[in-house]
């Protein structure tokens, strides 16, 4: 199984991180992260060409859209962490706090810094919070749903508090991503609860079985499935439960932002598809028009808001919420063509999310990354490639053609006129019309603005990362002009395994 | 040679007497050879640079000279064949096929398509050699000859298409190369604003080539050829003549008929042997082309067909009275060409008892027209680039060989047996007569008109008295400009007579394509052909009396009325600006006006009015985790009692 494999390497790691010395500890970590993640890929590849099971008696479904998404994280985890390891643009270490407990600006951090002290418990963190993330869509039980929600988002409530650099707002994102991850994960638990109460079991296959046989106090479930939808609207980022996202993708280090941004998503939507799918289909005239205002007000809030924001962060941040709105409108049409384009929207967008993300870590002034726009005014001057990179991932998300964004979109945007979800198609191509004024204001501004006088630099990252960009770029390209073979995939995944 | 592989694509449906298109097999399918050569050789030129610039006149004579060989060739080849098996369909490749609209990029070779063929490579290669002295001293000679080139390619595009879009690039290069040929001398703002002149009213017929082509797709789902023309027997007359009629607007565009006629004397900013090239073996013509080609479309659009016959009409008569006023010895040669297109737009409209003489006239209109031009080249190179034919007189001596060539030249347009024009315009003028009187007597005076205009320009320029430039030193030109005056003065003489006697003539040559029909005239033949002579020395008498008897002063006299307005062009340049351009600028000015105020006006207020809402929601995010946890409570809240809501009805 992949998760365990992921899952021992994180308490290997954990071992590693006792028992190793320190200077062999960060090659160390990076590699045994790496090797775990392709073994891990591996072995979702050999399990995709059997049949689908459901495992460990019964919690866990080893499906189609399961595979998918966990082929998806574990491919742009394997990435992250090449991005977590770039040791060469920030002096003398990566873009974590080399000791995380000590205060900011005190003796012992100037130490620490000095003795090029380097973090490497991220590493394990990671895999624990991927391992979660694996499970988390694979879930076939709410209680097998909660621990795996608990497993991915603890180790990263850390992983955000850690940047080297501002360390007081990674600190104060950590806390507040804690703290309503909290609250978020307690409706989920008290949601479970009540449809426990109703169904009497906590089996995803059961409910729906329970719901087919109409066993009588309907109140229970519904609030129950109101609940439960609180906690997983919130970890994709749906108004009105966005608050966290754009202080927390602002605060967080960049690179954990893109992990963060790319395979939460994924792990989220997979769990809100399973759970909404298998359990709650026969109650999806009840849930959709509340999924609805859901989509419609996250892809209208997040795309107004977007419009006036000066930090590139939490641009990206209110962009994704906004995606999120654009994935939702495929959701409420509960059909295989729905399933099938948000898988293929998932991937192509954490691509190019953890494609931006990268390239916002490069542009750097003497305070660390430079995220105010004003300060990417003519970046194409200087560096004209990375901004070109930057405004492809732009323009992707855009949903321009010949860029993967613009199949996506179609194929979400397909999914729901077919299932009948019209206003929600106008709102999002509306939206998506207004969504490029903001993106492509960024390309105007690095390319045709007069370069800042005290502009960022760029600064020249190790072969990983560029590696890393540059398969993103191509990536989103290749699949905007041939997006047939993952389609394909996607469309052979898109069935649930009951 | 033998054509072994005869396959015969169904085409019963064609209007009668209309023959089967084989496919092409042997020497017929390297048809493809005559356009890339030129463009080929365009390609070189333009993109080679500066390295060719002392042997680029040689490279573009080459590849029209080329292109000229091969289609004698293929011209040989094809009268191997039997008369009514000589069409063939040469397929190239598959442009692009997209929801049941499939184009293929394949040519037409048949006996109408090698007759403009040859003499737009023929022609063409004459004054491509012609151009190597006249542009001997011009610095960007190579990129000249890369336009010219650009434009033989274009124009062969344009008479080999098997398929009206196809044709339609053709059509569009011929635009363009036109364009940059007459802007050729940019510096020039008259040649600058001449070129622009000219491509913008060529637009006004391209949309009706569009807008043809468009209709075309609705009526027959396709634009080749060979289901158009099928399927025109089962069409509604309505959209046949809304083709025809749109075709010919695009006529009318290319071959500057009436009422798009005025960039034509404009272009004569152009160097002398893009007019010539423009007037005699293209550009003009395609037009004439065209409607010839579509016959299948205007031998069922009765409409259309008298549309074309009155736009030739005009035409013609406009472009004598023109010729008559002009001064410019190019522009009086413009007038000419467009009344000379008048005579073949005249003919083509009368259907199958035109079309052959229509295309036989533009042919021998090729060789006397470019005769003409060349020689009218020839005479201003030789007195210091001057165009007043007021400051000429006399030349005759001065310039032998020009003023020979110019003279049989002068004898054909005129029409003088056994002259070329002669025969075929002699033959407008009957057929003209066999559908109309009015039409026959306007086809009869245009030409005695065309006598008294040619016979001025004989006058003013070879014969009177010098009144010369105190600096103008005539002298004849070079050999290789005098060289092609030989060549299409030898033409101008035999051309006509050839073309009708030898071999069966062109009118059996084409009859497959176009059809015969008679009709019977009014008078015998030869009393119209008495009465045409007649009404020429009339003309010509008339001109002579003018400006040989008196003297010519050097300064144009004001003249009567008919004379100023036919100076301004008949005042075809007032008429556009008061018809079409200034409501045209009122109709922009105020789209501009309904733009900034009502369309920005609302886009900008959309814009404002949602950043301001951006800014407001902005403030919701206050940074405190406890309004925050508020949100999600309220919106928890709402989901559930929403939820609940929901199932209670």
């Amino acid at each position: 199984m992949p998760m365990i494999i992921v899952l021992s390497a994180g308490v290997i790691g954990v071992l590693v991180e006792a028992f190793m010395p320190r200077r062999y500890r960060h090659v160390t970590q990076v590699a045994l992260a790496l090797v775990a993640f392709v073994a891990a890929f591996v072995q979702i590849l050999r399990l995709a060409g059997e049949t689908e099971l459901i495992a460990v008696s019964g919690s866990v479904a080893i499906d189609g859209p399961a595979l998918f998404l966990q082929g998806a994280i574990v491919v742009l985890a394997f990435v992250s962490v090449l991005f977590f390891a770039e040791r060469k643009i920030e002096a003398g270490g990566n873009a974590f706090a080399p000791s995380a407990s000590s205060l900011p600006g005190s003796e012992e951090e100037r130490i620490l810094v000095r003795d090029r002290v380097l973090q490497t418990e991220v590493y394990p963190l990671t895999m624990f919070s991927v391992g979660g993330m694996m499970l988390f869509p694979a879930a076939n039980d709410l209680l097998v749903m909660f621990i795996a929600l608990e497993v991915l988002s603890l180790p990263l409530y850390l992983l955000c508090g850690m940047a080297r650099r501002r360390r007081l707002l990674s600190q104060e994102a950590a806390l507040k991503y804690f703290l309503l991850g909290a609250f978020a994960s307690a409706f989920f638990l008290f949601g479970a609860a009540f449809v426990y109460g109703y169904a009497g079991s906590v089996r995803l296959s059961e409910i729906d079985a329970a719901l087919t046989a109409r066993v009588g106090q309907e109140g229970l479930l519904l609030a129950g499935v109101g609940l439960m939808a609180v906690g997983l609207l919130f970890k994709i980022g749906a108004v009105p439960f966005h608050a966290w996202t754009p202080d927390v993708y602002q605060g967080a280090p960049t690179q954990v932002t893109g992990f963060m941004a790319a395979c939460t998503k994924l792990a989220a939507f997979g769990a809100l598809l399973r759970l909404f799918y298998v359990a709650l289909g026969g109650l999806r005239t009840d849930w959709q028009p509340m999924m609805w205002a859901v989509a419609i007000a996250t892809m209208v809030v997040g795309i107004v808001v977007a419009l006036t924001q000066t930090d590139v962060k939490r641009m990206l941040a209110y962009s994704s919420i906004a995606h999120a709105g654009f994935i939702l409108t495929a959701f409420v049409a509960v059909d295989e063509l729905a399933l099938s384009s948000i898988l293929f929207y998932l991937a192509t967008y954490g691509i190019m999310t953890l494609g931006a993300f990268a390239v916002v870590t490069l542009v750097r002034d003497a305070g660390g990354e430079a995220t105010h726009l004003s300060k990417w005014a003519g970046l194409g001057k200087r560096s004209p490639i990375l901004a070109a990179t930057f405004g492809l991932f732009l323009l992707a998300m855009a949903g321009i053609p010949l860029t993967s964004g613009f199949v996506g979109k179609l194929t979400v945007f397909n999914a729901a006129f077919q299932g009948g979800a019209m206003p929600l198609v106008i709102v999002g191509v509306l939206t998506s019309a207004v969504a490029a004024f903001f993106y492509v204001r960024v390309i105007v501004l690095m390319f045709f603005s007069e370069p800042a006088a005290e502009g960022p630099t760029v600064a020249v990252p190790s072969p990983w990362t560029t590696v890393g960009i540059a398969v993103g770029a191509a990536a989103t390209i290749v699949l905007g002009i041939l997006p047939g073979p993952l389609l394909d995939l996607a469309e052979n995944a898109a069935v649930f395994i009951r | 040679m033998t054509l072994t592989n005869v396959v015969t694509l169904g085409l019963a449906a064609q209007t009668e007497g209309a023959q089967e298109v084989h496919e092409a097999s042997g020497l017929i399918s390297t048809t493809w050879l005559l356009i890339a050569l030129p463009l080929l050789g365009a390609a070189v030129l333009l993109l080679g640079g500066r390295r060719l610039d002392r042997s680029g006149h040689l490279i573009g004579c080459a590849a029209v000279i080329g292109a000229f060989a091969w289609a004698v060739v293929l011209f040989v080849d094809m009268l191997s064949h039997d008369a009514h098996e000589r069409a063939f369909s040469v397929p190239l490749w598959e442009w692009f096929n997209a929801g049941g609209y499939e184009v293929r990029l394949d040519l037409l070779l048949d006996q109408l398509s090698i007759a403009f063929v040859l003499l737009i490579t023929g022609v063409g290669s004459l004054i491509h050699v012609y151009s190597i002295g006249y542009m001997e001293h011009d610095e960007r000679r190579r990129r000249f000859f890369g336009y010219l080139n650009l434009f033989v390619a274009a124009m062969l595009l344009l008479v080999l298409a098997a398929d009206y879009l196809v044709l339609f690039i053709g059509w569009e290069g011929v635009g363009l190369a036109s364009y940059l040929l007459i802007g050729f001398w940019q510096y020039k703002p008259s040649a600058a604003i001449a070129a622009k002149k000219a491509f913008v009213v060529n637009r006004v017929g391209d949309m009706g080539m569009v807008l043809a082509l468009a209709s075309m797709l609705v009526v027959f789902g396709s634009t080749s050829f060979e289901i158009v023309f099928a399927g025109a027997d089962g069409a509604q007359t309505g959209w046949l003549n809304t083709i025809g009629l749109l075709l010919l607007l695009a006529a009318c565009g290319k071959s500057a008929q009436f009422p798009l006629q005025s960039w034509l004397l404009d272009a004569m900013e152009g160097p002398t042997p893009v007019s010539a090239l423009i007037h005699a073996a293209t550009m003009v013509t395609a037009g004439v082309y065209l409607v010839v080609r579509s016959a299948a479309i205007y031998d069922l659009a009765p409409e259309a067909r008298t549309a074309v016959i009155l736009v030739g009409t005009i035409t013609l008569l406009m472009g004598a009275i023109i010729g008559c006023a002009k001064d410019d010895i190019k522009k009086a040669l413009a007038g000419s060409t467009m009344s000379q297109i008048g005579y073949m737009m005249l003919a083509a409209g009368l259907g199958p008892a035109g079309y052959a003489f229509a295309i036989f006239h533009l042919i021998t209109h090729g060789f006397f027209k470019a005769n003409l031009f060349l020689g009218a080249g020839s005479v201003m190179h030789g007195m210091n680039d001057e165009v007043n034919m007021r400051r000429f007189g006399a030349l005759r001596s001065a310039m032998p060989a020009t003023f020979l060539t110019f003279a049989v030249g002068y004898l054909a347009i005129i029409g003088i047996p056994p002259f070329a024009g002669f025969f075929s315009k002699d033959r407008i003028i009957e057929a003209a007569f066999g559908d109309n009187v009015l039409i026959g007597l306007c086809a009869m005076i245009g030409a005695g008109v065309t006598a008294f205009y040619m016979t001025r320009v004989m006058l003013l320029t070879f014969f009177t008295s010098k009144r010369w430039e105190d600096d103008a030193h005539p002298h004849e030109s070079p050999r290789v400009m005098t060289w092609p005056l030989w060549a299409l003065g030898f033409l101008s003489v035999a051309g006509g007579l050839g073309l009708l006697y030898i071999g069966g003539g062109i009118v059996d040559w084409l009859e497959p394509v176009t059809g015969e029909e008679h009709h019977d005239l009014p008078l015998p033949v030869a009393v119209l052909i008495a009465l045409t002579m007649t009404v020429v020395v009339l003309g010509a008498g008339v001109a002579w009396f003018m400006y040989q008897r008196r003297p010519v002063p050097v300064q144009a006299p004001a003249g009567n009325p008919l004379t100023v307005a036919a100076r301004k062009d008949l005042y075809g340049d007032a008429f556009n600006e008061a018809v079409l351009m200034r409501p045209g600028q009122y109709l922009t000015r105020s789209l501009v006006y309904v733009e900034n105020r009502g369309v920005d006006g609302a886009v900008i207020g959309a814009a404002t009015a949602v950043g301001g809402l951006s800014a407001r929601w902005r403030r919701w995010q206050t940074g405190f985790v406890r309004s925050y946890a508020l949100t999600m409570l309220a919106g928890a809240g709402l989901i559930v009692v929403a939820m609940l809501l929901v199932r209670v009805p």
